[in-house]
């Protein structure tokens, strides 16, 4: 009898200590925002928004949360999908509620913690505004912040995630934008081959075709495509038509020496990004270059830079597809971190 | 008896001396108190009533309002003595269909006799491009662009058969703050010596200012509603700015 007592008090034991390590466990490794050697300072640098496990973890929620929208049928991870570096795979310009097509690709979600502008008119210009955008476009999620912070109110479990991400149930729009900021300035795409060669990290090295292209970069593309974001921001015209059916960069500055300008885009992950250009018209990284290499059209605010084409034989055109392949970083891509849970 | 001789005796520095704190209260710039601005809405010196009531602008041209909004912020006041106070956090949304949002608090302000009061209308470059806010400048309140950011800082919406636009519709959003068309303007009036906005911790003081939203309209550019009907940023939201930068308020009265 006292055998069967202490048994089973074992037992229960047993099972209490599993139970509680199970409780345990999901007490991941902390949250944290990490240069990489190789990168600059930031500029947003969540001064003003404290980051935590917590605040990560709600900003994640909200961002795959496709009740947001007016159809529910769309959450920001729609349209920024992971194994897409956060862009849309296959999609020409972005896809949103009532199936209505937007009118540029989507942008790619890395690195943002660096950017002084989004969108591909720089229009907004703080990453904790952002979402706001993608939120009230009527091609996009279709719907406005009020809504939002009156479903979050009432629908569990948010209300205690505030509450561990802010020390209060309390909801608003601020709180719901500080919350998502966590999740996306997080996400830090700076483990690509490239990264590790310019580290000297191991025996990492490029092969010789990679170097050929990075080297053919660096005399072709990297005036506009600088390191270490291959991308130096600035706003131009690569000479798509030579009428632009989107006034790009002007709509914002309301100046027409802007007429037809994007932001140049960053090339980190880029064999996963298609298709390309602010339109999504280039399918593949064949057409990009042809288009450098012969199709550049003498558009009103054609770059200086572009006015001859960038001549690329079948040689150098391959070289520099093997350097840009370089970018990609698998590890950001697979990191079940920032994956839907 | 003699106890209480005592407690008197104790008492009278008592009362000599926060009577003496009193009066300093008065003088010295480290006591702070309250005092209230209203923003009595108007288009021409008739009262605003939205949605119903047909004006007139500068043109002659028929016009009701459906909405009219504005930011007031960066509140600073002067002394005779040319020292200033900008009265820090001082964000304020005036909504005319909110009557509570039309007469607004500013609290914890150093005492004394102001001479002088100014203001942005509309919001400070550096918040237009913060981070997420709340309160006045939440983007909940309908005044925050999102493809472009940045504030409305006046929002006039209505009709006028003049307009062009479906339904005959009239929307002036202004905002924007690079150049060129920087739509910042400061407001600043000077106050009567003779009744200057006496801050006192035994007093709440109000302004009342009095404001024309056809102001809009008029003052540097007549503007017809057939032509300019529809601005939300860029040139035409200069014009307008440009406009109401000085007839848009007019300080009444204070009630000290």
């Amino acid at each position: 009898m006292t055998v069967f007592a202490m048994l089973f008090l074992s037992i229960a034991l047993m099972y209490a200590c599993s139970k509680s390590e199970e409780e345990v466990t999901p007490e991941e490794k902390k949250i944290t925002f990490s240069v990489p050697s190789n990168f600059p300072a930031p500029v947003y640098n969540f001064e003003d928004n404290k980051l935590s496990n917590a605040g990560f973890t709600l900003g994640k929620k909200i961002f795959y949360e496709a009740r947001l929208s007016a159809d529910k049928s769309v959450s920001c991870g729609s349209c920024h999908q992971q194994f897409a570096a956060f862009t849309q795979l296959d999609h020409k310009v972005s896809h949103g509620v009532n199936n209505c097509q937007g009118k540029r690709n989507t942008p790619p979600l890395f690195n943002l913690a660096w950017q002084k502008a989004f969108f591909w008119d720089g229009g907004v210009k703080n990453i904790e505004t952002s979402p706001l955008n993608a939120i009230t476009d009527a091609c996009e999620m279709g719907t406005d912040i009020q809504t939002i912070v009156t479903f979050l109110k009432n629908t569990a479990p948010y209300p205690d995630l505030f509450k561990q991400a802010f020390g209060s149930t309390e909801i608003n729009s601020q709180l719901i934008l500080k919350s998502i900021a966590q999740f996306t300035a997080v996400l830090v795409s700076g483990n690509s081959k490239y990264d590790k060669v310019m580290r000297k990290e191991g025996s990492i090295s490029f092969s010789s075709s990679e170097l050929a292209g990075y080297n053919l970069f660096k005399e072709k593309c990297i005036s506009c495509h600088a390191e270490p974001f291959f991308t130096d921001f600035s706003y131009r015209s690569n000479g798509l038509d030579l009428l632009s059916a989107d006034e790009g960069r002007s709509h914002i500055t309301g100046v027409a020496s802007d007429f037809g300008k994007f932001r140049v885009p960053t090339l980190r992950n880029i064999e996963y990004t298609s298709p390309y250009m602010h339109d999504g018209r280039f399918y593949s990284l064949d057409e990009v270059l042809e288009h450098y290499n012969s199709g550049i059209k003498a558009s009103t605010n054609l770059d200086v830079q572009l006015k001859t084409g960038i001549p690329l034989n079948i040689t150098e055109k391959e070289q520099i597809k093997a350097f840009l392949k370089t970018l990609t970083d698998h590890e950001f891509i697979k990191n079940t971190l920032y994956s839907e849970s | 008896m003699k106890l209480s001789q005592y407690f008197l005796a104790l008492l009278c520095p008592i009362i000599l001396l926060s009577s003496c704190k009193k009066s300093a209260d008065e003088v010295t710039a480290d006591t702070k108190s309250s005092f209230s601005i209203e923003f009595e809405n108007q288009v021409n010196g008739s009262p605003l009533v939205l949605n119903t009531t047909t004006y007139k602008n500068a043109k002659g041209e028929d016009f009701k309002i459906n909405v009219f909004k504005y930011y007031v912020s960066n509140i600073k006041l002067s002394k005779a003595d040319g020292t200033t106070y900008l009265i820090p956090e001082s964000y304020f949304l005036i909504d005319a269909s909110k009557e509570e949002s039309t007469n607004i608090t500013l609290k914890d302000v150093p005492t004394g006799d102001y001479i002088k009061i100014e203001y942005t209308i509309g919001v400070d470059y550096a918040r237009n491009f913060a981070g997420a806010q709340t309160g006045a400048l939440d983007p909940i309140n309908g005044m925050f662009w999102t493809w472009n950011s940045g504030y409305i800082f006046v929002k006039l919406e209505g009709t006028s058969p003049q307009s062009p636009a479906t339904g005959n519709a009239l929307t002036f959003h202004i905002g924007g703050v690079t150049d060129p068309n920087n739509t910042i303007r400061t407001f600043s009036t000077e106050i009567n010596a003779a009744n200057p906005l006496r801050v006192r911790t035994d007093g709440k003081p109000n302004m009342h200012f009095k404001v024309n939203a056809a102001a809009l309209f008029t003052g540097k550019t007549d503007i017809s509603f057939s032509t300019l009907y529809l601005t939300m940023g860029g040139v035409n939201s200069v014009i307008v700015a440009n406009n109401y930068a000085n007839g848009l308020f007019r300080l009444d009265h204070i009630h000290n």
